[in-house]
């Protein structure tokens, strides 16, 4: 039915606002079938509310939205969730209370033949084959994250959304489960949205990653287009460590301290972005002075300050032992990426 | 990195989000119904006075009322005052300090609510009264009467200190004691630590706990009638029985309202801005019990003292009157229509005000900022603020222009209902604010239409808040005097109404049973408050 050519969303400039304050402007985003996508963005970026529009607990205010080819939400219709097939995983969880594990997963089978089977087969997914008869209180916080999974799962939905699915989770807990949600994705085959303002958590699990910010998607791309090709210098600066050099544009080029760069056209000024691994010492690099230095064992940054007064990290092998007050000379690995900035953040 | 942490940031984040949600049809629907019903007798009072207004500001501005009105306001404070002096002491001894019998003293301390206060003032005049059993036994008269002003005080402020007491009692055993420790600390002695950091700590509790009593003290009309004093209820509810002046007994209907009013707006007023539970640091430690040394006897005999009078005193002297009832041959049979009739009624009420309650309380809870969800809220809690009395007179004045109502069972029902809704409202809204919504939005997404996510996710869950509710309605409504008396259509029998009549001519004997009867339905709401309060 659903050709591969269909998106598994379409939404087209969804807004959303509530007390004046737009929570979501003119959000347009296409999500591929059987991906998973993963919406990055800083807290307060409209990224829960993104994730709400799409499964129907909010309406927009404008804009379009489809599922699956399916028109289910525009200034004339709205589909309200119950007839969306779309399951969704609550960053508190959200598990009955009042119920068994099994009749939680049972519970969105209303109506289903073998609604057992089904259940116990949801529950098998997610490695809780012998929790079914516990209550939900029993359990710890990853078996609640696993009993919310293969609830959403159970009803075999076309879409699956996840709010921030690990951040209740500790740190030795999150790989694990990750791992696992990625293996579920890929057997069940399931197009999946994922909501986080972790980092690393979307770029090592998602097929794409969309950045989210002030409610609006400023880049699609795979972790490795955003990490490597930042499309803004709100995207470079969230996601990774990056040394931003601003510059006012002059004749199509901007001049820094690491020298000077071909701009943007139109640009009427620059940022230049580099990755602290992108410089490496060299005899013949731009000269500057260690103010400090962290050692992390694997590797470590150096801050140094360049002749013009801004200072650089460069991310250096363990081996170099260097102290503060040590002269050095910079020097880029790769051709930096020269963005058009809109704000003089450096004022 | 804590684990808790980012959940109890979203929960509100989601409540917002929610709170901005406009409710579905049936549920507006529902609430609006309720909200109109409640608005029925405030609005039909001020008809009827506005119908003939010459004789609504005669009776309003003369010298009488406003002499009943400053009589009643006097009552109803020294009630609050005495109800306090017994309540606050009561609370803190059996919270904080080492009282002999500490716990069976905490459970009794509360039981005095389901003795009826017109209960307590037979109970007052049979032993302490003109020829009662206390001048039996001594062989002389009492010096004093024990009828009039302070007799009521007395016997109301013993029979309603329960209710200040419930209130005050979680805010003693939340007292922070390091504020105390601190105020020490800095070379405060005890009294000056308890005046200046104790009370105000309790204050909000303290003011409650005195609005209820205080509204309680003004339209109760049992008891004051009983002893004889002529505070609003008693003259109001003379009026009405022995003139046709409707209209005059509808002027003064309203000013007791608006008497009601003023004192529930005073306590806004004076509540104040200022906030206690702001600067509360989190994980206050136990407070440490008080050990009370040589108080300990008196204190004892305190409390010990107040529950001989309000709680063995009532029972044993009912008991008293059943014994020579039964041995002259009293004539019980009709005694187990009345209490069947009552429980039907009571259950009738508590089941229909806990559901009535339910879309009010998920308005204010899950739609608090639609427009409409404040109003509703509002006009539900009229039944608060007005006296039984008025709320009945409204109806009756109301049920004559709705003819197959007027002298119906369900009238009566529906008086319950307006009278004790916001009992139900209030417990409701305590076990909704715990649901956390992403739960009704995660039901919602499993393919359930709003009814069935209320039906199979928010009334589950909701339960236990509106048993408590029910068993509280069940309890105010057995107890009933003033609006069962009016409106009781013909051929239903109350216990309250045969308490009443038997021990409003003094056939003490004959009001045994039935009054016995009533404090043991009362204990059944009790018991089942205490069993869902714990398991929390």
């Amino acid at each position: 039915m659903t050709s591969p050519t269909v998106p598994a969303v379409h939404a087209v400039g969804l807004r959303a606002a509530f007390d004046g304050n737009e929570a979501v402007a003119d959000f347009t985003l296409n999500v591929e079938p059987g991906e998973l996508l993963a919406i990055l963005g800083p807290s307060g970026c409209g990224k829960t509310t993104a994730l709400r529009l799409i499964a129907g607990f909010e309406a927009p205010t404008a804009g379009t939205l489809e599922i699956a080819g399916q028109r289910v939400a525009d200034p004339s219709i709205f589909v309200p969730p119950e007839r969306r097939g779309v399951g969704m995983v609550f960053q508190d969880y959200a598990l009955f209370p009042h119920m068994t594990v099994l009749e939680n997963v049972e519970y969105g089978l209303h109506g289903a033949d073998h609604k057992r089977q089904l259940a116990e087969a949801a529950l098998a997914t997610t490695g809780l084959s012998t929790l079914g008869g516990r209550r939900v209180h029993e359990l710890s916080g990853g078996e609640q994250q696993r009993v919310a999974l293969a609830r959403a799962l159970a009803p075999r939905p076309r879409l699956l959304l996840l709010d921030e699915p690990f951040s209740n989770l500790d740190l030795a807990l999150r790989a694990q489960v990750r791992e696992e949600l990625r293996d579920i994705v890929d057997q069940t085959g399931i197009t999946t949205i994922l909501v986080t303002h972790d980092q690393e958590e979307a770029l090592s699990i998602a097929d794409r990653v969309a950045f989210l910010t002030r409610g609006r998607i400023v880049q699609v791309g795979t972790p490795e287009e955003i990490y490597l090709r930042p499309a803004t210098v709100d995207v470079a600066e969230f996601i990774g460590d990056a040394n931003l050099f601003y510059g006012d544009v002059v004749e199509r080029s901007v001049r820094t301290a690491l020298g000077a760069f071909a701009a943007p056209a139109d640009a009427a000024r620059a940022a230049v972005v580099v990755r602290p691994e992108d410089l490496e010492i060299a005899e013949h690099g731009i000269p500057g002075t260690v103010v400090h230095r962290e050692y992390y064992g694997h590797d470590q940054v150096l801050s140094v300050r360049l002749e013009d007064g801004s200072v650089a990290r460069a991310r250096l092998g363990s081996r170099g032992r260097y102290e503060a007050g040590d002269e050095v000379r910079l020097s880029l690995i790769e051709a930096p990426l020269v963005l058009e900035s809109l704000t003089r953040r450096d004022a | 990195m804590t684990t808790f942490a980012p959940v109890r940031g979203l929960r509100f984040r989601e409540h917002a989000i929610s709170g901005r949600r406009r409710p579905s049809a049936p549920l507006l629907l529902a609430a609006l119904t309720v909200a109109v019903v409640a608005a029925v007798p405030p609005i039909y009072l001020a008809v009827r006075v506005s119908d003939d207004p010459q004789v609504a500001t005669s009776a309003v501005f003369a010298r009488s009322t406003l002499e009943l009105t400053v009589r009643t306001l006097t009552f109803a404070a020294a009630v609050t005052a005495l109800a306090s002096a017994i309540a606050l002491p009561m609370a803190w001894l059996t919270e904080r300090t080492d009282l002999p019998a500490r716990r069976t003293l905490r459970v009794l301390s509360a039981l005095p609510l389901a003795v009826p206060t017109y209960v307590g003032a037979m109970v007052a005049i049979s032993a302490f009264g003109p020829g009662g059993l206390v001048e039996d036994l001594i062989g002389r008269g009492l010096p004093g009467s024990i009828y009039g002003f302070w007799g009521a005080t007395i016997v109301l402020a013993l029979f309603t200190y329960p209710y200040f007491l419930l209130t005050v009692r979680p805010a003693v055993a939340s007292l922070d004691p390091r504020l105390e420790d601190a105020s020490r600390g800095v070379g405060y002695g005890r009294w000056t630590t308890f005046r200046r950091v104790v009370i105000p700590q309790l204050r909000p509790a303290l003011s409650s706990g005195g609005l209820v009593v205080a509204l309680y003290a003004l339209a109760d009309f049992g008891a004051p009638s009983l002893m004889r004093f002529d505070s609003f209820t008693r003259v109001l509810f003379i009026r009405y029985e022995s003139t046709f002046d409707r209209t005059g007994a509808a002027a003064l209907a309203a000013v007791l309202a608006l008497l009601a009013l003023s004192v529930v707006a005073f306590d806004v007023l004076t509540r104040g801005r200022r906030r206690y539970d702001a600067i509360r640091a989190t994980g206050a430690p136990e407070a440490p019990t008080i050990h009370l040394g040589r108080w300990r006897w008196p204190a004892l005999a305190f409390v010990a003292g107040i529950l001989l009078l309000a709680l063995a005193l009532p029972v044993g002297v009912l008991g008293y009157w059943l014994v020579r009832a039964l041995a002259a041959g009293e004539a019980v049979r009709g005694v187990w229509d009345a209490t069947r009739d009552t429980l039907l009624v009571a259950v009738m009420a508590a089941g229909l005000t806990a559901v009535a309650a339910l879309p009010v309380a998920l308005l204010a809870v899950r739609h608090r900022r639609f427009p409409l969800s404040r109003p509703i809220e509002v006009l539900s809690y009229a039944g608060y603020a007005l006296p039984g009395l008025v709320v009945a007179l409204a109806l009756v004045f109301a049920g004559i222009n709705f003819g197959p109502l007027y002298q119906s069972m369900a009238m009566l029902v529906i008086a319950y209902v307006l009278l004790f809704l916001p009992l139900a409202i209030g417990t409701t809204r305590v076990s909704l604010l715990q649901i956390r919504p992403s739960v009704e939005d995660a039901a919602r997404g499993l393919g359930r239409s709003p009814l069935n996510v209320l039906r199979t996710v928010t009334v589950p869950l909701t339960l236990r808040g509106m048993l408590a509710g029910g068993a509280l309605v069940f309890l105010t409504t057995i107890k009933e005097l003033p609006a069962t008396l009016i409106l009781a259509p013909i051929g239903f029998d109350s216990l309250s109404v045969r308490v009443w009549s038997a021990s409003s001519e003094a056939f003490f004997a004959r009001a045994a049973l039935p009054a016995l009867i009533l404090l043991l339905l009362s204990s059944i709401p009790l018991a089942i408050l205490e069993l869902t309060g714990r398991r929390r």
